[in-house]
């Protein structure tokens, strides 16, 4: 068995073996095995969240596995930190490129492997290097002294596949490189991922889009929860087949769903579109409703979010809210009862420095005193009580929020909203990168809103959901809508859709006939 | 066993940080008071040196009110030296015109709140980062106050905005300071009920802590940002008041500086250049361990030089321990 496995790393470039990782009680990667040969591309799939990224993160060198080993062409390789990875020969690209955009393509290619002649600049032979890479790009219209910044974006891609082959990539890995490429430019890159993958360099290629997977790819590894579910020769497998690997789960328990009575609409949004994103979104959210948008990470679905929340500014269309119509500022919104969880807990939805009164208070510190007073007993009140409803873990309302685990940041986020006592939730992934018991909390306090409360009289309220996380949407929501690149399809019932089929049509929409 | 020693010394320096972290700066002030105290002679420590450190103190401490709402805001305002000088050279102005000291007083700090309100335009509208904009119009009050005084001192009749900061007469020695230091503490004791008590103090570390969440809860940030500016250059024309006070005249080369000085005591005190973190109490405390070093090293005897040197390194020293503080949080 240990014969085995040293003969089968030294057969392939780059082997992961049982790698795992924690973050707090959260096991992101579950002993997942994952290896590439020379000359081989290979694709790693999973939905968001499955583990890829927290991969690829321990494969640069950005984090340390908690188990597990890897082997470079059969000799252990341990990168304490990225620069050491990349030394070796591993190089990763991003969809946020890394290139600096004020120099020449040839001075980004030799960035940080200068040649150098008695300690200056050797021109030449950095021009020589720069040359040879861009040749091998096959791109002739990209030329050395050409400054990045006036490049197209497909074109900045390319000099940043140079660079690594100028470094002397081993292991090239490509994280969603087609997303914001067209059509042209996509086919452009995949003819040089085969001249690269013919040269006998190991590619991994990350991406969402399947068919783009089953067209460049000669095998396929599939991640889920942590887990490698299998790895298989692309060509044999279908695009269902890779789907149903990689939502194949079944937790149903964890989400509630009481009986719920729709009443009028509160938010009715027409042909909205913002600066780039979203392009075209239509809907109306009715009170005692949970409407979910699914999609791709990037496909517009938190743009739509910040547009409706002032965040962004609205091109066109028509937002209609109750009495209120068209655009406003986010401290409108809060007046008109709109309240908006950011997806971005750590840089946007809380203050860190600041402890949980504030936190929690912020939007409406009228409440706390007259004549703009904050009096602090009062203030502590009312966060006691939230504090205590929503059951956030913490020393006392005066400590730090950044302090807070994860799950109870996002409980103290949704605690101001609660606190404010808006009548629309708009709620961006809300429950991402959370323990579950957190979790379940939520969904039961979602579920808790938009039913009507009978024992306190309050009336239920309208959530609008984006969520990456298809069961906890099919789990949650009343009605559900697909976007895609921008446009929001139609919103259909929950119950009219099953996991695959909403996978699906973020991959692939239905057009409307 | 090995672990649990490492454990008892880890409580040992938690606690010692979550002590340092409430008293340091009060501990720090104490030591280099009582370091002097040890050294310097006698006269050091008498009840008259005291006052002296006190007067010292008032204009800087003033200036520094202001300046810590600006850096808990994470901003800066560099203009606060050269609106001083253009306060001093309004008040001149107006009094050499015949006017009452108290308008004339108020011309100043109105003048001063003018500068500071288009430093806080400048900075919301145009999106310029507050280190430019108000290294900007550090050299353009400045310039304005050259040009007014037509590059020369202002000489003012007297009145009784000198007797702010002067040495009290024998008779009224039952007041301990003069009325400038307790102008100052009276206006320290608003500026930190302010920022404790008030829906605009919650503001202000909102947006200093993190602007995103500020701007997504509906706080208007700029309005926020513009009164911050404003109260900070009126705070330092107050502070142009005292140092009037001080000169007799109205003087558009003063003050060449002090920003520097008045943005330490911040930092000493516990202000963070990024924002959200700075108290009124520790910035007073910061003016002060800068006075007493200087007090102190003067009645040793000590060239200027030395002074500099040892300011120097106690700035570093107090922001590398906050920053350790920091650092043993997370």
């Amino acid at each position: 068995m240990v014969q085995l496995n040293i003969s089968s790393s030294a057969v392939h470039r780059l082997s992961m073996q049982n790698i795992c990782r924690s973050f707090g009680a959260t096991r992101a990667l579950d002993g997942v095995n994952f290896s590439v040969a020379a000359g081989e591309i290979h694709a790693l799939v999973g939905e968001n969240g499955a583990g890829k990224s927290t991969l690829m993160k321990i494969l640069a060198g950005a984090l340390p596995p908690d188990q597990g080993e890897i082997f470079l062409d059969g000799r252990p390789f341990k990168p304490s930190n990225p620069l050491q990875a990349r030394q070796a020969g591993v190089v990763m690209i991003y969809q946020e490129l890394s290139l600096a955009p004020h120099l020449t393509v040839e001075e980004n290619i030799n960035l940080g492997v200068e040649p150098r002649h008695w300690g200056f600049l050797d021109k030449k032979r950095m021009r020589e290097s720069a040359v040879k890479a861009l040749q091998t790009l096959g791109h002739p219209e990209i030329r050395p002294e050409q400054i990045v910044k006036n490049l197209t974006l497909a074109e900045q891609q390319l000099v940043e596949i140079g660079r690594a082959l100028a470094i002397g990539c081993q292991v090239l890995v490509l994280d969603e490189p087609t997303s914001s490429l067209s059509y042209q430019d996509i086919q452009k890159l995949f003819s040089l991922l085969r001249i690269l993958k013919e040269q006998g360099q190991a590619i991994v290629y990350i991406s969402h889009f399947l068919e783009e997977v089953k067209e460049i790819s000669d095998l396929c590894t599939v991640l889920r929860d942590g887990k490698t579910v299998g790895t298989q020769i692309t060509h044999e497998l279908l695009v269902n087949q890779i789907i149903e690997m990689m939502v194949g789960r079944n937790i149903k328990q964890l989400y509630k769903k009481s009986r719920r009575q729709v009443k009028e609409p509160l938010l009715q949004v027409k042909n909205l579109s913002g600066n780039r994103k979203p392009i075209r979104t239509e809907f109306n959210l009715y009170r005692g409703e949970v409407l979910g948008i699914a999609g791709l990470v990037g496909a517009g679905r938190t743009e739509l979010l910040r547009c409706l929340f002032g965040l962004e500014p609205v091109k066109t269309g028509e937002i209609k809210l109750a009495a209120f119509t068209g655009p406003a500022s986010p401290a409108q919104r809060w007046l008109q009862g709109v309240g908006m969880l950011s997806e971005d807990r750590g840089n946007e939805g809380l203050a860190l420095s600041l402890n949980l009164a504030d936190n929690l208070t912020l939007t409406s510190l009228q409440k706390l005193g007259p004549c703009g007073l904050v009096l602090p007993r009062i203030q502590r009140n009312f966060s006691q009580q939230w504090i205590e409803k929503l059951d956030i873990r913490c020393r006392d309302v005066l400590q730090k929020a950044g302090e807070l685990s994860g799950g109870n940041q996002q409980k103290l986020a949704l605690a101001r909203l609660l606190y404010h006592e808006v009548d629309i939730f708009l709620l961006d992934e809300p429950t991402r990168g959370i323990d579950v018991a957190s979790k379940a909390q939520i969904y039961e306090l979602i579920d808790q809103l938009v039913s009507q409360d009978l024992e306190s009289g309050k009336s239920a309220k309208a959530i609008l959901i984006v969520s990456s996380y298809l069961p906890e949407l099919l789990g949650i929501c009343d009605r559900i809508a697909v976007m895609y690149r921008g446009v929001l399809g139609p919103a259909r019932p929950a119950s009219q859709f099953t996991e695959h089929e909403l996978m699906m049509e973020a991959l692939n929409p239905v057009m409307p006939t | 066993m090995k672990i649990s020693v490492s454990n008892f010394t880890n409580y040992l320096k938690g606690s010692w940080f979550k002590w340092l972290n409430r008293f340091g700066v009060i501990l720090g002030l104490l030591l280099v008071y009582l370091f002097f105290a040890a050294l310097a002679p006698e006269s050091f420590s008498s009840l008259r040196n005291l006052e002296t450190i006190a007067r010292q103190t008032a204009i800087v401490g003033i200036a520094a009110l202001g300046m810590t709402m600006v850096i808990i805001s994470a901003g800066i305002d560099l203009s606060v030296g050269s609106i001083i000088a253009l306060t001093t050279v309004v008040i001149a102005w107006c009094l050499e015109a015949g006017m009452n000291p108290l308008l004339a007083a108020l011309a100043g700090i109105l003048m001063a709140a003018l500068c500071g309100f288009l430093n806080g335009f400048l900075i919301t509208r145009l999106q310029v980062v507050p280190f430019i904009v108000t290294l900007g119009t550090l050299l353009l009050v400045r310039g304005v106050a050259k040009g007014i005084a037509h590059e020369q001192k202002i000489d003012a009749p007297l009145s009784w905005l000198t007797e702010l900061l002067a040495i009290l007469p024998s008779g009224q020695r039952w007041m301990l300071f003069p009325p400038g230091v307790w102008l100052m503490i009276l206006l320290a004791l608003l500026v930190a009920a302010l920022l404790k008590f008030t829906r605009l103090g919650r503001h202000i570390f909102a947006v200093g802590s993190n602007e995103r969440t500020a701007r997504l809860c509906g706080i208007h940030i700029n309005r926020v940002k513009l009164l911050v500016y404003s109260l900070s250059a009126a705070f330092a024309g107050v502070a142009g008041v005292m140092q009037f006070s001080r000169l007799t005249v109205g003087d558009p080369t003063v003050a060449v500086g002090l920003e520097l000085d008045v943005i330490a005591a911040v930092v000493i005190g516990g202000g963070s250049l990024s924002g959200g973190e700075g108290s009124i109490l520790g910035s007073l405390i910061g003016a002060l361990i800068m006075t007493v070093i200087r007090s102190g090293c003067s009645q040793m005897g000590l060239p200027n030089w030395v002074q500099e040197i040892i300011t120097g390194v106690i700035i570093v020293l107090a922001v590398a321990l906050d920053r350790m503080r920091h650092r043993t949080k997370e």
